[in-house]
């Protein structure tokens, strides 16, 4: 058996953590999209829209992420098609994203005053232009903080597409444990590469935090 | 598609599912408990403590919340007994869940904390209160009251990252839902199955939160 | 012809009938102040005009279209008529120019250039020429109005309603505000004002209306409405005994 030296082991971790960093953009990315079509239905679109955004939004908020995981892969499995862990990791990330995205950004929009929408209205504008042209610049600004802040959220997220094979930086631990028998230097080295992800992001949410509410305060 | 879907096994699992359910009840159980009873003493720690002790609750808090749960999990579990301690399954699945929910509600107390006036302190320790009774009856309570729809999410949210702790092979719903595709092959029935378990013990879960909250701070029993 | 023809309309908020009722005629150029006690509905009734809220009974006829609730109609209705709120909101991320351009442009789908020619005129018309572009946050309150006026105008409507527009602003900037309501009165807008302002409606209004409980109350000219008030609870509501 070779020997791993403790940059060895380094290294490979490093390199999984590339399709971490990966993973987490494709899923923020088209859970941006995704999301952003499912906030349009959830607060403008016909009655039966709205509730179907809605119970989507609960649906995915309220299982386990393992089983979203799990379902994309066994369900994309149905269509026949042997289903490749990067893809269904993918497409469960990018659902479950959304559906957290939606409900932060809707937040945000109702958190922009009532008289917005009834001024705009009263000039003539239509739902869309409403919302392209007056809400959502507004509400854009409120929203940058907490959505930086839910990106933690997914790239912790990531870790478990390890589970359904996909290898990234928690999958890498694995492997890389098996072959050294050194779990707790591993996982703790793990532990500290997902922190040195993570904490930049919340920490720059914490301070835009800060900065909006100051912003607001001298109003 | 020609795919036919196939429940029968159901019968026969459900002794397998419900002591999967148990044991997620369980977990989450005692999680709750002691995750927020860690949290209630690492925001006092942060509020009043002693003063070497807050950045040590500040690292962890940090460290706790920008990690994946599944890791700390491994940690505990794989990584630990290298330092000669070691537990069941159960056990570490509990204590990471108890670490993780503690850090995260000691975050969502401090938020409700520093929304307390500061006035109302002083106003506690006027009344000749020690300072532990003043930060217990007059900043806690309160600040609990304000932040228990945000720990009730929370509690909710570990409940279903709970899934992870069948990798360790602790048995609880998702090991349940493992062992029993095994079995029967078909996957994607079974996961549909545990999926709305999960779904309904969440909705459980928030409304037996929400009658806590009720009982525990009447006056503002309705938001 | 009147310009606003409202008949028999009827409101209600859950069971809480808050319009019941109301009809009222606007001729062209008439200034009619709507007066009345905190919660007769003088807002509501605005607000069913410019069609922020749905009637459950009745008609409004704006120049001679009737008022329905679907989004072709309401953009009609809305090019017609225009509002004034108490509260101002100006759109808080766009200059003042900004904000009188953008309804010219993406509802009417006139051309920068002249959208902003429209803006700067408009703006001039209520003294603010030179605030095209600073942000709502650096204006007065009635600065502010001033550029929520201009805002409405710049869509050209026949009528203007003004909900209490003077309500939210320091004492010494309501005069700012009223003269240029004056001014637009003099060149013959139509206007329909919810107003505390009775000296205000007394000068430049040509009719009062009375609200009560969800009803036109009293109805006619400033000199009678306030010199000669017929029912006990407008009489109660001037203070004059
Ligand atoms: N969106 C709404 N939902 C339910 N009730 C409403 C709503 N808007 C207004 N009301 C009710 O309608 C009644 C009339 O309100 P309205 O705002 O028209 O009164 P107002 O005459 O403008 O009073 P004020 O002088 O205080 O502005 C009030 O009882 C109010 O509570
Ligand atoms: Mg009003």
């Amino acid at each position: 058996m070779t020997e791993f030296s403790f940059w060895d082991i380094l290294r490979n971790l490093l390199l999984a953590a590339r399709w971490t960093v990966v993973l987490s953009l494709v899923s923020f990315i088209g859970g941006g999209i995704v999301g952003a079509a499912l906030l349009f239905l959830r607060i403008g679109g016909r009655r039966g829209m709205q509730f179907l955004s809605r119970g989507y939004i609960q649906l995915f908020q309220g299982t386990p992420l393992l089983m979203q995981l799990f379902l994309a892969f066994f369900g994309l499995g149905l269509f026949g098609i042997d289903v490749p862990a990067w893809l269904a990791a993918c497409v469960a990330l990018i659902l479950w994203t959304a559906a957290f995205l939606a409900e932060i950004w809707r937040g945000c929009v109702e958190s922009i005053a009532k008289g917005q929408w009834e001024a705009s209205a009263s000039l003539g504008m239509g739902y869309l232009q409403q919302m392209r042209y007056v809400i959502l610049p507004q509400a854009l600004k409120v929203a940058v903080p907490p959505t930086v802040g839910f990106s933690v959220q997914v790239v912790k997220g990531t870790a478990l597409t390890s589970i359904i094979g996909f290898v990234e930086l928690s999958k890498a631990g694995s492997i890389v444990t098996n072959a050294t028998f050194q779990p707790f230097t591993v996982y703790g080295l793990v532990a500290l590469i997902y922190f040195a992800l993570c904490w930049p992001l919340s920490k720059s949410s914490q301070l835009l935090e800060r900065k909006l509410n100051v912003a607001h305060r001298n109003h | 598609m020609t795919y036919q879907f196939d429940f029968s096994w159901l019968i026969g699992s459900l002794p397998v599912l419900l002591k999967g359910i148990r044991i997620t009840a369980q977990l989450i159980l005692i999680g709750a408990v002691f995750g927020v009873a860690l949290g209630i003493a690492c925001a006092w720690v942060r509020a009043l403590g002693p003063k070497w002790l807050k950045p040590v609750v500040a690292t962890y808090v940090e460290l706790i919340r920008n990690t994946p749960f599944l890791i700390q999990l491994f940690f505990i579990f794989f990584g630990l007994p290298s330092l000669g301690i070691r537990m069941s399954e159960l056990t570490a699945a509990n204590l990471a869940m108890i670490v993780n929910l503690g850090a995260y509600s000691c975050e969502i107390i401090r938020a409700g904390i520093q929304a307390t006036p500061r006035g109302q302190f002083e106003a506690g320790a006027s009344l000749a209160m020690t300072p532990f009774q003043a930060f217990w009856h007059v900043v806690l309570v309160p600040a609990l009251q304000r932040i228990w729809p945000a720990l009730s999410s929370q509690i909710v949210i570990v409940m279903l990252g709970s899934a992870v702790v069948s990798q360790i092979a602790a048995e609880d719903l998702t090991f349940a839902a493992n062992f029993i595709q095994s079995r029967n092959f078909r996957a994607f029935e079974t996961y549909i199955v545990s999926t709305l378990i999960y779904l309904a013990l969440a909705i459980l879960l928030r409304q037996l939160l929400a009658g806590l909250g009720g009982m525990l701070f009447p006056r503002k029993a309705s938001r | 012809m009147s310009l606003i023809a409202i008949t028999e309309v009827k409101k209600r908020f859950g069971d809480n009938e808050v319009l019941k009722g109301i009809s009222i005629d606007v001729a062209p150029g008439e200034v009619v102040a709507i007066i009345g006690k905190s919660g007769s509905g003088k807002s509501t009734l605005l607000r069913c005009i410019n069609g922020l809220e749905t009637i459950d009974e009745g008609s409004i006829v704006v120049a001679g279209a009737q008022f329905l609730p679907d989004e072709v109609h309401l953009k009609a209705l809305r090019l017609k008529v225009g509002m004034i709120f108490q509260q101002f909101n100006l759109f808080p991320h766009l200059t003042a120019g900004g904000n009188v351009m953008l309804s010219q442009m993406v509802v009417k789908k006139t051309p920068k250039k002249d959208a902003e020619a429209v803006a700067r005129k408009m703006l001039d018309r209520v003294g603010l020429a030179h605030k095209f572009d600073a942000l709502p946050d650096e204006l007065s309150g009635g600065q502010q109005q001033r550029v929520a006026i201009a805002r409405a105008l710049a869509m050209q409507p026949i009528a203007l309603l003004c909900d209490e527009i003077t309500s939210a602003l320091d004492p010494e900037l309501v005069a700012e505000v009223l003269a240029v309501v004056k001014e637009l009165a003099a060149e013959g807008m139509t206007l329909v004002m919810v107003t505390h302002e009775m000296r205000f409606a007394r000068d430049v209004c040509s009719r009062v209306v009375f609200m009560h409980q969800g009803r036109v109350h009293e109805i006619g000219a400033p000199e009678d409405v306030f010199s000669n008030p017929r029912t006990p609870e407008l009489r109660q509501f001037l203070g004059v005994q």
